[in-house]
């Protein structure tokens, strides 16, 4: 019998996920053994025309991490879909938007100056954008476009399981790819992890207060931190309480607060709306001022409770954006009703 | 509901003790105010989960106001102090997202205060009024509508390369 085709495919990623593929260890052997892998960009040298010359369906699942931000992750996350009987997003950015979703707070105007002209690390005195076409020695050379709006996977094809996890940890990943190749599917849609809240898995559980209570909120980074005692205890927010387990808790274990990333429980929405439901309702206040003096110890809400899943979150992306940004050189932004040949491109 | 016949939609959310049963007041009483208002009735602010919020905003309301009763005089004795501070870190939030500040409103109403019930309902639709519109749907389908771009490229770039077929025949080239 032949051996079932597995693909792996990133999009607005960092590199991570492939790394917590290769972090199998001796394991990937076991999964080389069992599968035929006919896609895998960034290990291997396989094109995306061998990808096309696959029947529909062949290949038994692909894992996509990252999120979706250009034209042609969009179009590969489609020909994948098509390609795959199993479609796994793989990681936090290809389930919730994960870090690149954080750029929902933005235009794309916005984001495309401040990396290419005002960033602190940018040095860029001509100013030069990227293009999405240009002559180079005879030859036309394209990019792929950005889109305004950064999306998970599932906003843009459907996705079949959820593997959670910036990156997803060796154990889980091995979990879950030894279910999928058994044939041991749970119902579509599920995350891959257990489905309770993180605080299970805490080696500082014993230690969380009854009544947690703020008089202050402190940032780990200024802060000298008690290796053993619950965060929410020290006053840090740790996103323990509104996140999924199955990570063993590794970054408590590592001396610092969970930052979300394994998204929430099948019984949660909205991941940051639930936490900061969670961390207020603590705060040891009663009035307006005092609420708010303790407030600011949160320089950054959004990017605290939805650091991970903005981009899937109830609200998705700031309200007062649209999609009219065609100003940037060479990012013809064209919606439907504007001139296909905008003059900047 | 298109734009030109819009009129504010808020959701509100009342607590059973105190604004709802002030709600009940100003109806008995004949009062009238805008009929702008969907009331959702919960036994306590303290109950009004940051996700219901959200939850109004993204599925078409124009704004969501929220009644507990006057702090010290809740019935669970904490409710309505766990809902002040929760909407005064949501605020926050939703200003990050660039929600305007007053769509979302907290107001301590007690079962006496009739007249407060009907002031703060016509005054909040009339600021909602003056902002217009939030529709969060609309925004997600014209947020969405760059994404036919792609589908759009791909029948031109197949129609130049293969013979058109008829409409039945014409294979599958995205997945919705």
């Amino acid at each position: 019998m032949p051996k079932p085709k597995v693909g792996f495919y990133w999009c607005a990623s960092c590199g991570g996920c492939e790394e917590a593929i290769v972090d199998l260890a001796e394991d990937l052997l076991g999964v080389a053994e069992a599968v035929d892998i006919v896609f895998w960009p960034c290990a291997m040298d396989f094109k995306r025309a061998g990808v096309e010359a696959l029947s529909d369906g062949d290949l038994l699942v692909t894992f996509l991490n990252g999120a979706i931000r250009s034209a042609e992750q969009e179009e590969m996350a489609h020909l994948l879909r098509r390609k795959s009987q199993l479609l796994v997003a793989y990681g936090a950015c290809a389930q919730l938007g994960g870090i690149p979703g954080l750029a929902n707070q933005f235009s794309r105007d916005t984001m495309m100056k401040f990396y290419f002209e005002d960033g602190p690390s940018t040095v860029n005195e001509a100013r030069i954008h990227p293009r999405l076409e240009c002559v180079d020695g005879g030859h036309t050379v394209t990019l792929p476009e950005l889109r305004h709006v950064v999306r998970a996977l599932d906003q843009v094809v459907p996705v079949d399981y959820y593997i959670p996890g910036c990156p997803p940890t060796p154990k889980v990943t091995k979990t879950a790819i030894g279910a999928l190749l058994a044939g041991e599917l749970p119902p579509k849609g599920t995350v891959l992890a257990p489905d309770t809240a993180l605080c299970d898995q805490c080696p500082r559980k014993a230690s969380k207060p009854t009544h947690v209570s703020f008089t202050a909120f402190r940032r780990p980074h200024l802060t000298s931190l008690d290796p053993e005692l619950c965060f929410l205890a020290q006053g840090i927010v740790c996103m323990g309480p509104g996140t999924r387990a199955g990570c063993d808790a590794v970054c408590p274990d590592g001396n610092m607060p969970c930052s979300g990333c394994f998204g929430p429980t099948s019984r949660v929405r909205d991941q940051g709306a639930k936490m900061l439901s969670s961390l207020a309702a603590n705060v040891d206040a009663r009035t307006d001022q005092e609420i708010d003096r303790i407030l600011d110890g949160l320089p950054d809400p959004v990017g605290t409770f939805y650091r991970y899943g903005l981009a899937k979150s109830l609200l998705r992306r700031r309200a007062d954006l649209d999609l009219t940004s065609a100003s940037i050189p060479g990012s013809a932004a064209a919606p439907p009703s504007a001139p296909a040949d905008s003059p900047t491109r | 509901m298109t734009p030109e016949h819009w009129s504010p939609r808020i959701v509100a959310f009342f607590c059973n003790w105190c604004t709802y049963t002030a709600a009940d007041l100003a109806g008995v009483s004949r009062m009238r105010y805008a009929p702008n208002v969907r009331v959702i009735r919960l036994m306590c602010s303290g109950r009004v989960d940051p996700q219901f919020v959200l939850d109004a905003l993204a599925r078409g309301a124009d704004g969501v106001l929220i009644g507990g009763c006057h702090p010290g005089d809740c019935h669970y004795a904490e409710g309505n102090y766990k809902m002040l501070r929760r909407f005064q870190l949501l605020k926050r939030v939703l200003r990050g997202l660039g929600i305007e500040e007053q769509r979302v409103r907290l107001e301590w109403i007690s079962a006496a205060e009739g007249e407060k019930v009907k002031a703060v309902i016509n005054e909040m639709t009339e600021q909602i009024r003056v902002l217009g519109m939030l529709g969060m749907p609309r925004r997600f389908e014209e947020w969405d509508s760059e994404m036919h771009q792609l589908e759009g490229a791909v029948r031109q770039a197949e129609s130049t390369l293969i013979p058109p077929l008829d409409d039945e025949e014409e294979p599958e080239t995205l997945h919705a």
